[in-house]
């Protein structure tokens, strides 16, 4: 996996300073929110636990000795609920699930392939789906299970696929 | 000694006795003095010292100068003791037995008994003392309830508030069948109540017209006085200036503020400003400040970080004023900050003018 390429705001000290300016603020959170999604693409990482997350290099960044207060990531993680990205996992707001793509962005990706290579009317488990060899190279594969159902269901309302148990395992069928 | 009072032998209004103990003799400190067998009477208000046989000898102590009474060891042969210690004589005590005693205690020595007496004189201090202590409690409940009474009120006030604001939207958004006439009537009602005119979005922004007024006429009075004393003036020595001026029709905070709020929007020379502190002051907009905050942001973009210790030095003024003019080309968007364990520093603001790559 190539390194992260983190963007040039990460090098900028006042990136680190929630900015009183509002016109400012937006572009800073802005850069934020891409960051935090493109950092948890690159790990490929759905989740975020906030407490964790203040001493890791995502918020902390310890060559220029600046790191984002709690009030700074909790209004960066805001940013992103509202746009659809994060979820928090309880009231308490100290974890929340990451989805860089929201579910339909995955349902539509899975469906792409899915008739590209002709799976359409066959069967196919929700493992090999996401970690099977065919799927190797897609970008949904290595997604997490809640994620991965989450984008199926999507595509059920569309009556493009239909999840289906089999005993222990899990399948979805393209239609 | 030189706190009893000579006394009459009349009870005080109110007073009533306690207590009463014969073959009591007084004593300065611990020395004895001509008031020997006599009987002692402990009433709520005073102590009282009566001649047994020369009935009209008295001499009174108020107990509010007994600090406390504690027994006396009893000597060999001697009567048991008990002494009150007692608090400075007020000023303009009436006349007594003694002009000044080298004591601040007396003795009364029993000999017929009732020494445990003065533990009752004790108890009645204490007993007066809690009636002092219930007097207040009862005052300070008084008062907390005619507060609760002030509470309920401004709870009204403020549904009151509230609903004719609903009333005012409704109008704003022209529901219900209300006719011009009646639309302008309420409009005045709800001015009156100190609403301000609904039609127009929030008093905040745009205000009534009267603010409008007021702010041309602010900005007659205080431009010179504002240029004389730097350019800056804190809100409230405007407040007092405006209303000695005025003499009568004195101007509210609340106006004063509303008012000052609408400089900019009349393209008026003066603007108020609000620190973070809270701290409000009203300032000249002078040509010169847009040229400050160029100047700033070119100094920041060539030295790309600038600290207000810094720009004072480079540039000779106070550090206030630096951080003065780094906060206000922040404001205008062309610096940014960054705080951290070292104070505040500011750089060019590349948030909005992104670095090419």
């Amino acid at each position: 996996m190539a390194s992260f390429q983190w963007p040039w705001q990460y090098e900028f000290p006042p990136f680190f300073t929630l900015q009183p300016n509002l016109e400012t603020k937006k572009k800073q959170v802005a850069a934020w929110c891409d960051l935090v999604l493109a950092y948890h693409k690159h790990h490929k990482i759905f989740n975020l636990d906030v407490k964790e997350s203040q001493s890791s290099p995502l918020f902390n960044n310890t060559k220029i000795d600046r790191k984002l207060s709690t009030d700074a990531i909790y209004s960066i993680l805001e940013e992103l609920r509202v746009k659809g990205n994060i979820e928090w996992t309880d009231k308490t707001r100290a974890q929340c699930l990451v989805m860089w793509r929201t579910p339909e962005e995955w349902g539509n990706l899975i469906y792409r392939w899915a008739s590209g290579c002709g799976m359409t009317n066959t069967v196919c488990t929700l493992y090999e789906l996401a970690h099977g060899d065919d799927t190797k190279r897609e970008e949904f594969f290595g997604l997490d299970d809640w994620l991965l159902k989450r984008a199926l269901r999507t595509l059920e309302k569309q009556r493009k696929a239909e999840i289906m148990s089999f005993g222990t395992s899990e399948g979805v069928k393209f239609f | 000694m030189d706190r009893f009072e000579w006394g009459n032998g009349n009870l005080l209004q109110g007073e009533t006795q306690v207590k009463q103990q014969h073959g009591v003799r007084l004593h300065d400190g611990t020395d004895k003095t001509a008031f020997d067998r006599g009987i002692i009477t402990l009433t709520s208000h005073r102590l009282i010292w009566t001649d047994s046989v020369q009935q009209t000898t008295l001499v009174t102590l108020p107990l509010s100068l007994v600090l406390y009474a504690e027994e006396v060891p009893a000597g060999r042969g001697k009567s048991p003791r008990v002494a009150f210690h007692l608090h400075p004589a007020p000023p303009n005590k009436p006349p007594g037995p003694v002009m000044m005693s080298a004591h601040s205690y007396i003795q009364l020595s029993f000999k017929e008994g009732g020494e445990t007496e003065p533990k009752a004189i004790h108890a009645g201090i204490v007993g007066i003392e809690r009636n002092l202590e219930k007097k207040w409690r009862d005052t300070d409940e008084n008062i907390s309830q005619a507060f609760e009474d002030l509470n309920k009120l401004m709870k009204k006030a403020k549904e009151m508030v509230d609903l004719s604001r609903t009333i005012a939207n409704k109008i704003k958004d022209k529901q219900g069948s209300i006719t011009e006439d009646e639309t302008v009537q309420f409009k005045s009602y709800l001015l009156s109540l100190g609403i301000a005119n609904p039609v127009t979005r929030e008093t905040h922004g745009t205000g009534t017209k009267y603010h409008e007024e007021l702010a041309k006429q602010l900005s007659d009075v205080l431009t010179k006085p504002i240029e004389e004393s730097g350019g800056m003036m804190a809100l409230s020595d405007v407040y007092c200036r405006i209303n000695r001026a005025r003499g009568m029709e004195l101007l509210s905070p609340d106006d004063l503020v509303d008012a000052c709020r609408q400089f900019e929007a009349l393209r008026l020379p003066l603007r108020l400003r609000v620190f973070n502190s809270g701290v409000m002051v009203i300032e000249l907009v002078s040509k010169g400040e847009e040229a400050i905050i160029r100047q700033t942001a070119e100094l920041l973009n060539e030295k790309k970080t600038l600290s207000p210790d810094e720009l004072s030095q480079s540039t000779g003024i106070s550090i206030l004023l630096a951080k003065g003019r780094l906060l206000a080309a922040e404001e205008a968007g062309q610096a940014c900050r960054d705080e951290s364990v070292e104070g505040i520093r500011f750089f060019p603001n590349l948030f909005l003018n992104p670095p090419t790559r």
